[in-house]
């Protein structure tokens, strides 16, 4: 694949020194400096991230909301103007092709926020399930840049550009404001298992919206933080990745997120039946597992029997956690090896390593 | 690019000081830059004879795992403790207290680069 997409910030990113790397086709930047630091500026003050590969997809009219309800397994048409859902889009058979967040912005009007990998995909399968509801699903990622702040001290560094009322603004919740004078969707969600923000801004904004909070974020403490330490947060917070915990081979009920298939939405919807199954039927099960070694478990190591050597499993995302000190890991097991304190091993490069099942998020906000 | 002159490079990434006695192999600031935080330092056992271009150990940072290469093929006599309890010394100080291990030469070291053509070879 070709790096030839390139965020509003491009030239920020290279000013700061960023090492860059190629993300579903889009040039973003890995890490400024040290990814831990990063890490730990994200857990103990704030971090700010260039998310702008992210997709949005704008879908309004009378029967946005029925639209949704048929596409999504969640149900749409109860969430909340100016409020969020997490939710997924899955094939007729019930595998996962992406996680989702909703944002309700009007009785008629919703953004779907995509992964980067899977915005292109997300869109046309929302145009062509909605093709017999009063919905128009338009692609509109091209009008956004996607700036986070993240952190314990986000409050304090959005608070201070902004008349909006933060404390008020629930988790999973989205207003329409200006955050240093640029007109923006501030939604208080993230991906980091801390507190924070994500705005949406114009892409001719993004230059400023961007110097406005790393001069405001300065003396909180936030520095700018890339897609690495992005990953090594979310595996801590125990947050799925697509392509990794989730893909069209897996399905919610197996990922530990079944909650979010609403299977009593009175209309049919793309894969009730095959989900209705899988929902009976999981014989494997997300879990995650602790090293008390160094060597770190990743994506693709074979999860074995620590006695027998018998594969049971395998590695879905692995990486050294920066928080906990040590290797940490999510992978699918056999669901009868999946209850916490179950002793498994993983081959790590021929050597059987042992790893101890525990319950999920490794790490929750104090 | 920070390379010192007086050491050689290989292809994969490692110096070796051959003036020492006995030499002293470890990676560059190039390759410790794009590799990230080192997190686990896998050296061979002391004692251990290597060969030039082969694996002799493992370099393991928060993305990835690398296999670390002998410049030179030899006998380890000596391996570097404290960047075995702490592997961020290969990225803060790769040249110095970063070092990997020692080694005693067999015959020559062949086929490395010299620093200004290492840094050519990084392409700066």
């Amino acid at each position: 694949m070709t790096t030839d997409r390139r965020t509003p910030l491009d030239a920020v990113h290279d000013a700061l020194g960023a090492t860059m790397t190629d993300f579903a086709g889009w040039r973003m930047p890995l890490r400024y400096g040290s990814e831990r630091d990063e890490h730990t500026a994200v857990r103990t003050t704030a971090g700010l991230f260039d998310l702008t590969h992210m997709g949005e997809i704008e879908v309004t009219g009378p029967e946005a909301a029925r639209a949704l309800d048929h596409a999504l397994v969640g149900f749409v048409s109860k969430i909340g103007i100016d409020r969020a859902r997490y939710t997924m889009i899955c094939t007729e058979e019930g595998g996962i092709v992406d996680d989702l967040i909703v944002y309700r912005l009007g009785e008629e009007h919703f953004v779907v926020v995509a992964n980067a990998s899977n915005a292109d995909v997300v869109a046309g399968s929302l145009k062509y399930r909605s093709t017999d509801f009063d919905a128009t699903v338009r692609d509109a990622s091209e009008e956004y840049t996607l700036l986070a702040v993240q952190g314990p001290a986000s409050t304090a560094i959005v608070g201070s550009l902004t008349d909006a009322d933060l404390p008020a603004l629930k988790y999973y919740a989205i207003l329409r404001t200006e955050v240093a004078g640029v007109p923006v969707l501030l939604a208080r969600t993230g991906y980091t298992g801390e507190d924070g923000f994500e705005l949406f801004a114009a892409p001719d904004d993004a230059v400023a919206l961007w110097d406005a909070l790393l001069a405001a974020g300065k003396p909180h403490g936030l520095v700018p933080a890339g897609l690495s330490c992005r990953d090594t947060l979310r595996l801590e917070a125990g947050m799925p990745l697509y392509g990794h915990e989730l893909t069209r081979d897996t399905t919610p009920y197996e990922a530990n997120l079944g909650r979010v298939v609403r299977l009593d939405k009175p209309e049919d919807f793309v894969g009730r039946e095959a989900l209705a199954a899988a929902e009976a039927d999981v014989r494997r099960t997300l879990v995650g597992l602790t090293s008390p070694g160094k060597r770190v478990p990743r994506a693709g190591y074979p999860v074995v029997d620590a006695d027998s050597g018998e594969r049971v499993g395998e590695v879905t995302s692995g990486a050294p956690s920066p928080t906990l000190g040590m290797p940490i890991a999510m992978a699918y097991v056999a669901s009868e090896r999946a209850e916490p304190g179950t002793r498994l091993a993983v081959d790590i490069r021929g050597k059987a390593e042992p790893v101890d099942v525990v319950a999920l998020p490794f790490y929750k906000r104090g | 690019m920070h390379a010192p002159q007086h050491l050689r490079y290989s292809k994969e990434h490692e110096w070796l000081d051959e003036a020492a006695s006995p030499a002293v192999v470890g990676i560059t600031a190039h390759a410790a830059e794009a590799l990230g935080d080192v997190v686990f330092v896998e050296l061979p056992e002391v004692g251990r004879a290597v060969v030039a271009g082969e694996p002799c150990g493992e370099l393991e940072s928060t993305k990835s795992v690398s296999d670390m290469y002998a410049p030179v093929s030899g006998e380890v006599v000596e391996i570097n403790d404290a960047v075995v309890e702490d592997p961020a010394l290969v990225n803060s100080d790769p040249f110095g207290a970063g070092w990997l291990f020692k080694v005693r030469i067999d015959g020559e070291a062949e086929g490395l680069l010299s620093a200004d053509e290492y840094a050519a070879f990084c392409g700066e």
